[in-house]
């Protein structure tokens, strides 16, 4: 390998070399031939490449999308249906602006082309007109004003209140790997602290298990399972340093703050069979990717996001054991009355209060 | 020894006596080797030591890339020669995640900072200031030779801080907090991170004291019948530059220093509700994470047009003077910049539409961000116009300028994208966001970089740059950076994050593997071609085709009326006076006018 490297670093000089004999040698032609005719001919080279970039780089512009738009999400469908104005958003954005890019590199390369430098061109001096200087500051201004409006538009949609029927989640990153917890019976979410978290004892999350409310909290890792059709708001938050929740496949992404929560909410519109289907991928599944650099973990924290139907996440919610049952075996199913087990629980939140 | 008494001492010496003394008689006061070349106040020679660390910066900045590229192209493959290189970094001839996150983080770091601000900004800015608003040197020459060293000497840290034992800095350029804060959560966070910020800390410093000097210069030193209004644009782009890094890297810096009390003194400006797995419940309470957010931003979207601006500015003039045709719309080009400058400042927070920010300031932030695609509109049109009906010569600057603006426009319009919220909820932090700024202010800065040393490259050192070199340099970096780059949109429509050190276990991402390796092989192509320009730098600062002419360009601005190779005070006579602006190019028949010329009776109206 050390030699294969050495032959690589040779032939980069062989290259270099030759390449500067060439430039040295046309440097000396060009001195014989004349400068003036030297720099004519080199300049219309110089335009006639610029002719040959436009054209291949349109051209280029097209492969590349014939490579890569199926291997993009936007010949699929939005998973969600904040997802599906997002996408619209998107052709209208690319639309514009790709009608824009079309008209000004065609000028650009084409002037620079038409214009190159001719013994008889006649330069047209002309430092200013008002009247064009308006038409591209009001032009401009309209099409973005359309583009604001669209975008707010949605936006307030998107950030707005969740519906009152939303599935309610609670999403806490740590490096590296998320833990979702749902409301148990009481539908509501017990107090947490994170002085409390104790991972040895099974409080990921710091529950205080003082609040009854905590009791039947279910808290899961890697996975977190939503119905179709049935908003959920994610709680977002963070045991360490800052973690995103991206979900590629909803368009969605909102990041997760120590010490800050924030929300999200969404309708998921597919289950996960149904888009294995759709991308007719069996491998298919919603990763919840971490869009925030959070250490040299990063790149592996990766989450799942099962879209079920309202009967499977019914038997699914039914065979998770609370979090307080897990940590306090002894104490299910939920003898939460029972003041010796009570006692345990408030010295061993005492004790790790002390360790810290 | 007061500049100021130097530089009358010589205009007066230079007034009194005859002509017949040459230009060698600007230098009265003894020149060793050290005051000439290291220690210098000239100008001109700090531009010079400027660029060329910067171009040492730029090739250890464009290495890590290709290292890191290489690790994202072929994750598969070991690479023996590295473990020589890097050692316990890359075992076995593998990049480890720890080395990819410090290669990119410093990749970040050195080329937004030591590059494109200090390199670019530091070079032009030294080097054209003075010379094309005529004047003999800056307002400051001895505050000016402290920039370089301080921005030698954060250079100096933050090279040290690749050797240290837990490794450089490798949270990512913008340094976000917790991460940053704390050693604990990552191994780069540990000392890399206080001599990052020690470095960047010295960088501010020596940002100041060049911008300060800039503006001051500018504003007061500028020659007999120059207003503002004859300034080329270059002067102007540079002025707003210098603007904007004086009221912007203040903030970063109390950023960065509240950073270091969370380090160090136990604060929790940033820090709350943390527990580190392996070390437990932090102190902290009570800190806001988004802050540093806010104070990095307010520096780090000016940033962007510290950045640009200057290639702006170069770009404009290289594609006047190349036109023969004057800029179109010369106060629309200032108004633009000006316009920019000012709205630079308000629109940080579309940087953070998703951590969590009010959905109503976010939308605040979607309009002013919108906003500023009408002055970037207003330019592109006004240099399209330039070009109709002109008369181009394709000199290397000229193409690099061309090259800029479309890139310019490649870059610029997916901004449009992602300051929009709603599609940067889909966007942010993925490969698209990569493709946009390296493409906006990345490619497109380095190519208003080329342009200027193409342009300039007479002036500074009395030769030409090859001409063949610079060919094959220009049609390989433009074809080669949208190779790499425009493919990274299609990237970033899939979601792919960034900041990734490896994508095979991923269901979502890992069908870009071909196209990964293929960016990494043009990617490496791309900067064996930066290789063949500092080449053909430093062989022509020696062998370079001589400049016969005092005006090769036929350029209107003042430079070119300073001899072949002005001495320290620019000009040996009297500084000129300057009649007229800058772009009197194909008036009245005539291919120019330079600035020094008066405006005769019969000439047709106009400026």
């Amino acid at each position: 390998m050390a030699t294969s490297a050495i032959f690589l670093v040779a032939i980069l000089a062989l290259g270099f070399l030759i390449t500067f004999q060439i430039a040295k040698a046309s440097e000396y032609v060009s001195v014989l031939k004349g400068e003036k005719k030297a720099f004519e001919q080199s300049n219309r080279v110089n335009a006639f490449l610029m002719v040959v970039f436009l054209v291949l780089g349109l051209v280029g512009v097209w492969w590349c999308n014939e490579l890569f738009y199926n291997k993009t999400l936007l010949p699929y469908p939005s998973a969600s249906d904040h997802g599906e104005k997002i996408d619209l958003m998107l052709w209208i954005t690319i639309i514009i602006t790709g009608l824009v890019f079309l008209l000004t590199q065609i000028l650009l390369f084409w002037f620079a082309f038409k214009y190159q430098h001719k013994e008889s061109n006649k330069v047209f001096y002309f430092p200013h007109n008002n009247k064009l200087e308006v038409l591209w500051t009001t032009v401009p201004a309209i099409f973005l004003c359309v583009l604001v409006g669209f975008g707010l538009y949605y936006w307030f949609q998107i950030t707005g209140e969740a519906p009152a029927n939303a599935l309610k989640i609670e999403v806490t990153g740590k490096q590296f790997g998320w833990v979702f917890r749902y409301e148990g019976k009481d539908k509501n979410f017990g107090k947490k602290y994170f002085r409390n978290i104790d991972e040895a004892n099974g409080n990921q999350l710091g529950l205080i298990w003082d609040d009854p409310a905590s009791h039947d909290d279910i808290v899961v890792n890697q996975t977190m399972y939503v119905v179709k059709d049935q908003p959920v708001k994610l709680i977002i938050g963070s045991r360490d340093v800052i973690h995103d929740v991206g979900l590629p496949h909803f368009r969605l992404k909102m990041d997760a703050v120590p010490g800050t929560p924030t929300t999200m909410w969404f309708t998921p519109k597919y289950t996960t069979d149904e888009m294995k289907k759709i991308t007719n991928n069996p491998e298919f599944e919603y990763e919840i990717a971490c869009d925030q650099m959070c250490g040299n973990g990063h790149y592996s924290m990766k989450g799942i996001l099962k879209v079920v139907n309202q009967s499977e996440f019914i038997l699914w919610r039914a065979q998770q054991k609370s979090a307080y049952s897990l940590a306090f075996p002894e104490a299910a199913p939920a003898s939460v009355a029972d003041s010796t087990k009570k006692a345990t629980a408030a010295i061993s939140i005492k004790t790790s209060e002390v360790k810290n | 020894m007061s500049n100021e008494t130097v530089m009358h001492g010589q205009h007066e010496v230079v007034t009194t006596h005859d002509v017949h003394h040459d230009e060698h008689h600007v230098h009265h006061h003894k020149e060793t080797f050290i005051t000439k070349y290291v220690f210098s106040q000239d100008h001109k020679t700090i531009a010079k030591q400027f660029l060329i660390s910067g171009m040492i910066w730029a090739l250890i900045g464009g290495m890590m890339s290709v290292l890191f590229r290489l690790q994202l192209g072929y994750p598969d493959s070991t690479f023996p020669f590295l473990e020589d290189i890097l050692g316990r970094w890359a075992k076995g001839g593998k990049i480890s995640a720890e080395n990819y996150y410090a290669l990119v983080t410093m990749h970040g770091t050195v080329l937004v900072f030591f590059v494109l601000t200090g390199g670019l900004s530091g070079t032009f800015a030294n080097f054209l200031i003075p010379l094309q608003i005529g004047a003999r040197d800056m307002a400051s020459p001895f505050l000016n030779m402290l920039s370089y060293w301080f921005f030698f000497m954060a250079s100096v840290v933050m090279i040290s801080s690749l050797f240290v034992q837990t490794g450089p800095f490798s949270g990512g350029w913008t340094a976000y907090p917790p991460l940053s804060a704390l050693g604990d959560a990552s191994p780069g966070s540990k000392v890399g991170m206080d001599l990052w910020i020690t470095a960047m800390a010295l960088f501010v410093v020596s940002s100041l004291l060049g911008g300060l000097n800039y503006i001051s210069t500018v504003l007061n030193l500028r020659t007999k019948g120059m207003s503002m209004t004859r300034l080329p644009l270059t002067i102007w782009a540079l002025f707003f530059t210098a603007v904007l890094g004086v009221l912007s890297f203040p903030v970063l810096l109390s950023g960065f220093i509240l950073l270091l009390f969370d380090r160090h003194a136990g604060t929790s400006f940033y820090l709350s509700d943390i527990f580190i797995s392996g070390v437990g419940p932090l102190p902290n309470e009570g800190g806001s994470a988004i802050l540093f957010q806010h104070l990095f931003w307010f520096l780090g979207h000016p940033e962007v047009y510290i950045i640009l601006l200057p290639a702006m500015g170069m770009a404009s003039e290289i594609l006047s003077v190349n036109s023969r045709k004057p800029i179109f719309g010369y106060m629309a080009m200032v108004g633009s910049l000006f316009a920019i400058c000012i709205l630079a400042f308000l629109v940080w927070a579309h940087h953070m539409f998703v951590t969590g920010l009010n959905p109503f300031l976010g939308s605040v932030f979607v309009l002013l961000t919108l906003l500023i695609a009408v002055p970037s509109a207003i330019k592109v049109f006004n240099w399209l116009t330039t070009l109709w009906k002109a008369n181009i010569r394709f000199t290397p600057g000229m193409m690099f300028a061309l090259g800029f603006v479309s890139l310019f426009i490649s870059g610029g319009l997916t901004g449009i994208w992602l300051g929009n919220s709603t599609l940067d909820l889909h966007l942010h932090d993925t490969y698209f966001v990569v493709a946009h700024f390296h493409i906006v202010m990345g490619v497109s800065a380095f190519f208003g970089m080329f342009a200027g040393v193409y342009h300039w490259f007479p002036k500074m050192f009395g030769r030409f740059l090859n001409n063949t070199m610079a060919y094959i340099h220009f049609w390989v970096t433009l074809a080669g950076a949208y190779m790499i780059f425009w493919p990274m949109h299609y990237e970033g429509l899939a979601g792919m994050p960034r900041r990734y050190f490896d994508y095979s276990n991923w269901e979502s991402f890992k069908q870009f593997a071909d196209l990964n390796r293929f960016i990494s092989t043009v990617a490496m192509v791309v900067f064996a071609v930066q290789l063949l320009f500092v080449f053909n730098f430093f062989y022509s600062i020696w062998k370079g085709r001589k400049v016969t002419s005092q005006n090769p360009w036929g350029a209107n601005t003042l430079e070119w009326t300073t001899p072949l190779r002005p001495g320290h005070g620019n000009w040996p006579g009297e500084i000129p006076e300057v009649h007229r602006w800058a772009y009197d190019y194909g008036k009245d028949g005539r291919e120019f006018i330079p600035q020094t010329e008066p405006v005769s009776a019969e000439e047709s109206k106009h400026h």
